[in-house]
């Protein structure tokens, strides 16, 4: 199969290293990637934060972009819940019915990645090694959006040398709500000080998540607090072969 | 409608009332605390349903119906309620509803009412009013009792106390009713409480209430309660007046099967309330001689013809959104400035006013959907609050000032940015060279200015990687497995 990576733009931008790693896993389960280089954003910044005419554009240039991708795969699943949630509306908002139509075409072909591989692949042993523990923040859209349930946990299962540490408060946001975290910094701030206690009681070396931007909200913590523990994108756990990946 | 001078509302913005309240920490342990146990509560009665989700979509059904056709079931249940021999009265706005009441109390010279806990009053500044006209009003609901002993304000609908603490109470006991010796065990706080007001119920002959269902049907009127103070309140006075907002109408008598169940486990985690009043008009010999409904519209048309928000006033007051909410579990209820609170709260309170006041409450979710989750008739506060942020960002564009707020510079901007690979690529280019002036040796930003600084206050943030992955990308194409750039052409959208 020839998967298309929408890397998104904030993983492009600043965590490369998460694109390279579902590059590596999904090209050692034997499939071919491809990085579309006219892909940007998928609009979730503009529409949460009300700027609803304005993603519009950006909505449409994804929709551009991928309209003849076989399966389109990103490793965010905040990102695939814009799309879910709010791509049909966005289009009917615009008044624009050939968008609304591209719009219901594309869906089907878009996976967050982890529901890639498990739902799409019918894989949840990716070849992976990984000898830490390691602790699961079930990000809000994962599970309320996008329902991924204990698909993440399946695949992290699996990953030979990985002890996986259940965190208090599983379902509790982290406060990062992208500009939520900036225009309620003292209310984000407390909620992410919940968080990043509850994630410092497991006693994990790495907290893990489908999304790193509630991984950056929750490291910028840990680092202020100079803590050991580490964050890292679910992908790059998958990709690890124990040193040698 | 004129902005009234009862009303609820004040001026200051969520993360400003917030952020004092944050620095309360005995307030925040106890709304935790609280929320905590009956948000474990809820979870328990929710799961031993086996058709919870059958029952919340039968309950949205129920009351998207009802709205959808307001004004028929509105004049159906004026009609039936009349014929019963109760009385119906209009309200456009708090002003006129604190003038109908006023002048209902004032007709049979009473000097002092004794209350069902009533949200709607709270809203309409009722208590505040009648005071002023000296009429003292005596809160009957313990909760709603210690808030107005304790010269506070409601921070949750259901758990209007919630707030406090058992010491805390008794403090305000100690102090208001002159019981200096009192303890603070829960039976202690009860029986001062029942003495208290048990010679309230006695003596004094109006009572005010609000409602939670009103039956189109029959006329009926239905309360759910836990103290049994809503059942004194009901039956002993001469005289009732029941506040309610026209959203409260639904069609059937039958709709309470579904509501009575959904309604309970969301808002107390019980099967079923202690007390289930529903009443029809006046009997002789048998409760208040009269009674009085007054429907309160007080921005509630112009909800109801909002297409995408109309769904807030399927709202049945359980707050299940507040004992969720992570936002609330941090601030409370005051940094709402609103006696409608968390969630529901944030979308209601601007929307009652016409979006001219509490324009920052939509912003106060991080949209993690909690909310959404649990609503018993599903309301899908999540789109509600994106909704309600875009009539914010509209009107601000409207204004010079607006056009020019950095918000708006930078989503412009953005947009741009956006909409072309290569203008994309060129920014993320800027964004290495430009963060050198922030980035410590550690190859972290810990100070950033003006507005972001909200960010770096108690986070830092990890400095642009010198590589994107497109460039990643691009410079590993020629081995990569995949040729990759598919479809050419240019895509960017003009």
């Amino acid at each position: 199969m020839r998967i298309s990576l929408f890397i998104t733009c904030y993983n492009d931008t600043l965590f490369p290293e998460t694109g390279k790693a579902v590059v590596r896993v999904l090209e050692r389960l034997g499939h071919t990637v491809e990085f579309r280089r006219e892909q940007t954003c998928c609009g979730q910044m503009h529409w949460n934060t009300g700027y609803l005419k304005e993603a519009v554009p950006i909505i449409r240039h994804f929709v551009a972009v991928y309209g003849d991708a076989e399966a389109i795969v990103a490793p965010s699943s905040s990102c695939v819940s814009m799309m879910r949630d709010h791509y049909l509306k966005a289009a009917e908002m615009a008044g624009d019915a050939k968008l609304a139509a591209d719009v219901e075409a594309l869906l089907p072909r878009v996976y967050e990645f982890t529901e890639f591989l498990v739902k799409g692949l019918g894989v949840e042993d990716v070849g992976a090694t990984f000898p830490h523990k390691v602790t699961l923040h079930t990000s809000c859209h994962s599970q309320r959006s996008l329902y991924l349930g204990d698909i993440p946990v399946r695949l992290l299962k699996q990953v030979r040398g990985l002890e996986l540490l259940p965190i208090e408060n599983p379902q509790e946001c982290c406060g990062f709500g992208g500009t939520f975290s900036i225009k309620n910094a003292d209310v984000s701030s407390a909620m992410l000080a919940e968080k990043v206690r509850t994630v410092l009681n497991t006693g994990a070396e790495v907290c893990t998540a489908v999304d790193n931007s509630c991984l950056m909200h929750i490291y910028g913590s840990l680092h202020r607090q100079r803590t050991f523990v580490r964050t890292a994108h679910i992908a790059e756990i998958l990709a690890s072969t124990g040193g040698q990946g | 409608m004129s902005a009234p001078e009862h009303s609820h509302f004040s001026s200051r913005n969520f993360p400003e009332a917030a952020k004092e309240l944050l620095a309360d920490s005995q307030l925040r342990k106890n709304v935790r605390h609280a929320t905590d146990v009956i948000q474990a509560k809820r979870n328990r009665v929710v799961a031993e349903l086996p058709d919870w989700e059958a029952l919340r979509d039968a309950g949205s059904g129920i009351r998207a119906h009802a709205l959808a056709h307001l004004d028929h079931y509105l004049a159906e249940f004026e009609q039936n309620c009349m014929r019963a021999g109760g009385q119906v009265h209009w309200a456009r706005d708090a002003v006129e509803a604190n003038r109908i009441i006023l002048g209902l109390i004032q007709r049979h010279e009473a000097k002092e009412v004794i209350k069902i806990k009533t949200m709607t009053s709270e809203e309409i500044g009722l208590n505040r009013n009648l005071e002023a006209n000296g009429i003292r009003p005596h809160e009957t609901d313990l909760a709603e009792l210690i808030v107005q002993l304790g010269h506070d304000k409601p921070s949750h609908f259901v758990v209007p106390a919630l707030h406090k603490n058992r010491q805390q109470v008794r403090a305000i006991f100690q102090r208001e009713m002159h019981l200096p010796e009192l303890g603070d065990k829960p039976e202690d706080l009860c029986a001062a409480a029942r003495t208290y007001l048990r010679e309230k119920y006695l003596r004094i002959k109006v009572a005010v209430s609000g409602a939670n269902f009103l039956v189109a049907e029959n006329g009926a009127v239905c309360i759910v309660e836990s103290e049994g103070n809503g059942r004194m309140c009901l039956t002993l006075p001469d005289v009732l007046i029941s506040l309610v907002g026209i959203e409260k109408v639904i069609p059937r008598f039958r709709d309470l099967e579904v509501l009575l169940q959904t309604l309970p486990r969301s808002a107390t985690g019980e099967r079923m309330n202690p007390y289930n009043s529903i009443w029809t008009g006046v009997h002789a010999g048998d409760g208040p001689k009269e009674f009085h409904v007054v429907l309160l519209d007080n921005g509630r048309s112009p909800i109801l013809a909002d297409a995408e928000a109309r769904q807030t006033l399927k709202c049945i007051r359980c707050a299940a959104c507040l004992n969720v909410c992570p936002v609330y579990h941090q601030t409370g209820g005051h940094a709402y400035e609103s006696v409608y609170a968390g969630p529901i709260g944030a979308i209601l309170t601007p929307q009652l006013h016409s979006m001219e006041e509490g324009r920052s409450l939509p912003y106060a979710s991080s949209l993690c959907g909690a909310c959404y989750e649990v609503c018993p008739v599903k309301i899908n506060i999540p789109e509600v609050l994106i909704h309600l942020r875009g009539k914010v960002v509209e009107q601000d564009q409207k204004t010079f000032a607006g056009k020019l707020d950095p918000w708006n510079v930078g989503m412009q901007a953005a947009k741009f940015v956006m909409t072309s690979a290569g203008r994309f690529t060129l920014a993320q280019h800027m964004g290495q060279l430009a963060q050198r002036a922030f980035v410590s040796k550690n190859g972290f930003i810990e100070h950033l200015p003006f507005m972001l600084s909200g960010w770096t206050q108690t986070r830092d943030l990890k400095a642009l990687p010198a590589q994107s992955f497109r460039d990643w990308w691009a410079q590993r194409e020629p081995r990569g497995s995949a040729g990759a750039d598919a479809p050419k052409g240019d895509r960017d959208v003009k």
